[in-house]
């Protein structure tokens, strides 16, 4: 098993034509991935690639099936084709955009309340279930199919982890971007729960940055609910106050989200935390004992 | 971005907060005549975009225009040195001038996007005046707090929780309400991501005022305020980071003297905590983006090379789906154009990686080929300090 996306993925791409949107689907239809339908209003009764093209998300759900969406849509526009394909009833909604407002993440959140749908990102490298299936940005070819879940917040940063665990011979199950900004769908408790109850994850990494707290409270959470091994990254222990690191979240404010912080609360949750990111899949390796999970 | 407390004032005029009469000048010799029109005592205040502007001497109190005068000489052009300019300090280039008020009592009102539940919050303590950090660091419990659903905006029942938390009289509450709910319509109408007033006074006859205003806004939301865009002050900022937004590349100065380029800003701030864990210091932040084009690197190159405090550079690529010998050519391309005299040490990941190697070995250049991020690490460090 993995989680959230597998061999059942029916995708459906919204901005397909754009070119993000056209070149990340080509590389996941390589990869193996189910690609039904792409969204772009006003092309309509096209194809890309022999991909049907509908101008609704709505139709092209009803006509193909399609259980999860991918946003490649630019910024200005990326709110609305979330909240469009969570009133489609797609149930899980996977936003790779970069740079959406906040307060429009504020209006998709309260949006999102009450429906079905489960947003991954913005601002995120999306999710891939190596062997099975890949949404979004991510290299296919680092990964290699296993038993480690990786959870992150940043996109390059994680595929060095991944890069480092499979060159360890540590495969990974589901490896989840959650997303750089400060207001995202699915949160790191959400996930660990999802990966704490699949019977094919074994142990865990977690890859956090400076800003905010979501780090300490998923440190809280794997402390009273999670019993497979967890191995830890907090990137910006050299990050000064007050200054944003490249992603809209990565930022220290008040003296709170530093990296020192969130090391203490990862390590007195029983974590492994690598000191330094050339260790991160070392540090799991140790984490698992030596010889699980291979 | 940030702006100027003048701004950030007259943008929360046009919402209908109240804030003090006042006028910003430059020229000194303007001092008089605004001290004279507004009357009695006036606060001449120092317009730089950092806090602690009290304590540094960058506020002052004058009984009559001619003091207010020989306050803005002497301020106009003055290094302000506060606890968050850092000992360098800031060049002051305008001042504020505005009434003086009779303070009754000190409040403090803030606003921000609560990530955890992400919703804008109000916050607000009696403790007007005193940093909000210091405040939820040591009595949590003193800070008021009302989260707004966004569906529905602020409610006027939130507005009374608040003013009466405070401890406002019966007869202030309606004032307070209505500068409340102003204040979050600048707030949302202008994508801010802080809208801080410290302290709000209340006044010996019962008015409420901004004393001092602070306003952040989304750098995310920028593309639909051109109005805002406008208030940015390019003197407030570092020559090279201002030199980085034209060509979107994402750099943040610090004083090592490592510098380093990474596509990704996870990867990037890894980069630097590698750097110093190697016994190295970064000299900058720099996140090139996820795609690393020959372009991009270019101005990576040109950025980091202008910090005069570089004795090496790091470029750590997580190729993924570029390939390695395309990002490597635009690295030979881009160094050789500018003429890159410092070592270079290069780490390369992705399809493709020994031909990526390769092409570096063979430029010519002052290239150093590294596996993995250690290895990277310790060649630039020990490459910087021989240097």
């Amino acid at each position: 098993m993995s989680i959230l996306i597998d061999e059942n993925t029916k995708l459906l791409v919204q901005g397909i034509t754009g070119r993000e949107g056209a070149f990340h689907t080509r590389q996941a239809v390589e990869y193996g991935t189910k690609v039904v339908a792409g969204v772009t209003p006003g092309k309509g009764g096209t194809a890309m690639d022999g991909i049907p093209v509908f101008n609704t998300v709505e139709e092209a759900r009803r006509k193909t099936g399609a259980n999860v969406s991918v946003i490649f849509v630019p910024p200005p526009f990326a709110a609305d084709a979330i909240m469009e394909a969570a009133d489609a009833g797609v149930p899980l909604v996977i936003a790779i955009t970069e740079g959406i407002p906040t307060l429009d993440m504020v209006r998709v959140k309260q949006f999102l309340m009450g429906r079905q749908a489960r947003l991954i990102g913005p601002n995120c490298p999306g999710v891939i279930s190596p062997g099975k299936c890949k949404v979004g940005i991510m290299p296919g070819s680092i990964h290699r199919k296993g038993h480690v879940g990786v959870i992150s917040r940043s996109g390059t940063l994680t595929y060095e982890a991944v890069g480092q665990l499979t060159a360890l011979g540590i495969g990974q199950s589901t490896c989840v971007g959650v997303g750089g900004d400060p207001i995202i769908g699915t949160n790191f408790i959400d996930v660990l729960r999802l990966m704490a109850a699949d019977s094919e994850t074994h142990g865990i990494v977690l890859i956090g940055e400076i800003g905010g707290s979501a780090e300490e409270e998923a440190a809280a959470f794997i402390a009273a609910n999670v019993k497979k091994p967890v191995a830890g990254f907090i990137a910006g222990r050299t990050a000064p106050p007050g200054r944003r690191m490249g992603h809209a979240g990565a930022i220290i404010s008040g003296g709170k989200g530093t990296a020192t912080d969130k090391i203490a609360a990862l390590e007195a949750a029983g974590i492994h935390v690598a000191p330094s990111p050339a260790l991160i899949g070392e540090t799991m390796a140790r984490a698992l004992g030596a010889s699980a999970a291979r | 971005m940030k702006i100027h407390e003048y701004q950030a004032k007259q943008i929360l005029a046009q919402y209908s907060v109240a804030v003090p009469r006042g006028e910003v000048i430059e020229q000194a010799d303007a001092a008089h005549a605004v001290a004279e029109k507004l009357g009695g005592t006036v606060v001449v205040k120092a317009q730089i975009h950092a806090g602690g502007r009290g304590k540094g001497g960058g506020v002052k109190l004058a009984r009559s225009p001619e003091e207010a005068a020989q306050i803005a000489t002497r301020m106009i052009g003055m290094n302000l040195v506060t606890r968050q300019t850092g000992p360098e300090g800031r060049v002051v280039r305008r001042v504020l001038i505005e009434e003086g008020l009779d303070i009754a009592r000190e409040l403090y009102l803030g606003l921000v996007v609560d990530r955890a539940s992400g919703r804008p919050v109000f916050m607000a303590s009696q403790e007007g005046g005193v940093e909000i950090e210091v405040v939820a660091a040591e009595r949590p419990e003193k800070i008021l707090k009302e989260y707004i659903d966004p569906s529905v905006g602020f409610q006027a029942f939130q507005a009374r929780k608040l003013a009466f938390g405070l401890g406002l009289e019966a007869a202030e509450v309606n004032a307070a309400s209505k500068f409340f709910a102003a204040l979050y319509r600048a707030f949302e109408a202008t994508d801010a991501s802080l809208a801080e007033i410290n302290p709000l006074i209340v006044t010996r006859d019962g008015k409420l005022v901004a004393l001092d205003a602070k306003m952040n806004f989304d750098d995310n939301a920028l593309y639909r305020h051109p109005e805002i865009q406008q208030l940015r002050d390019l003197n407030e900022e570092d020559p090279l980071e201002v030199k980085a937004t034209d060509y979107k590349v994402n750099y943040i100065r610090l004083d090592g003297n490592v510098g380093c380029m990474v596509n990704g800003a996870g990867l990037a701030m890894a980069t630097m905590d590698i750097i110093q864990y190697a016994g190295g210091r970064p000299a900058n932040f720099l996140d090139a983006g996820g795609g690393a084009s020959e372009e991009q690197v270019r101005h990576g190159f040109e950025i980091i090379l202008s910090d005069p405090n570089v004795r090496a550079v790091l470029i750590n690529i997580f190729g993924g789906i570029m390939r390695c010998d395309v990002v490597a050519s635009g690295v030979v391309a881009a160094a050789r154009s500018l003429g890159v005299k410092v070592p270079v040490v290069v780490r390369l990941e992705g399809t493709n990686v020994e031909l990526g190697q390769k092409i570096l070995r063979e430029s010519g250049l002052n290239f150093t080929v590294a596996n993995g991020m250690k290895d990277a690490a310790e060649k630039v460090v020990r490459l910087a300090g021989n240097n």
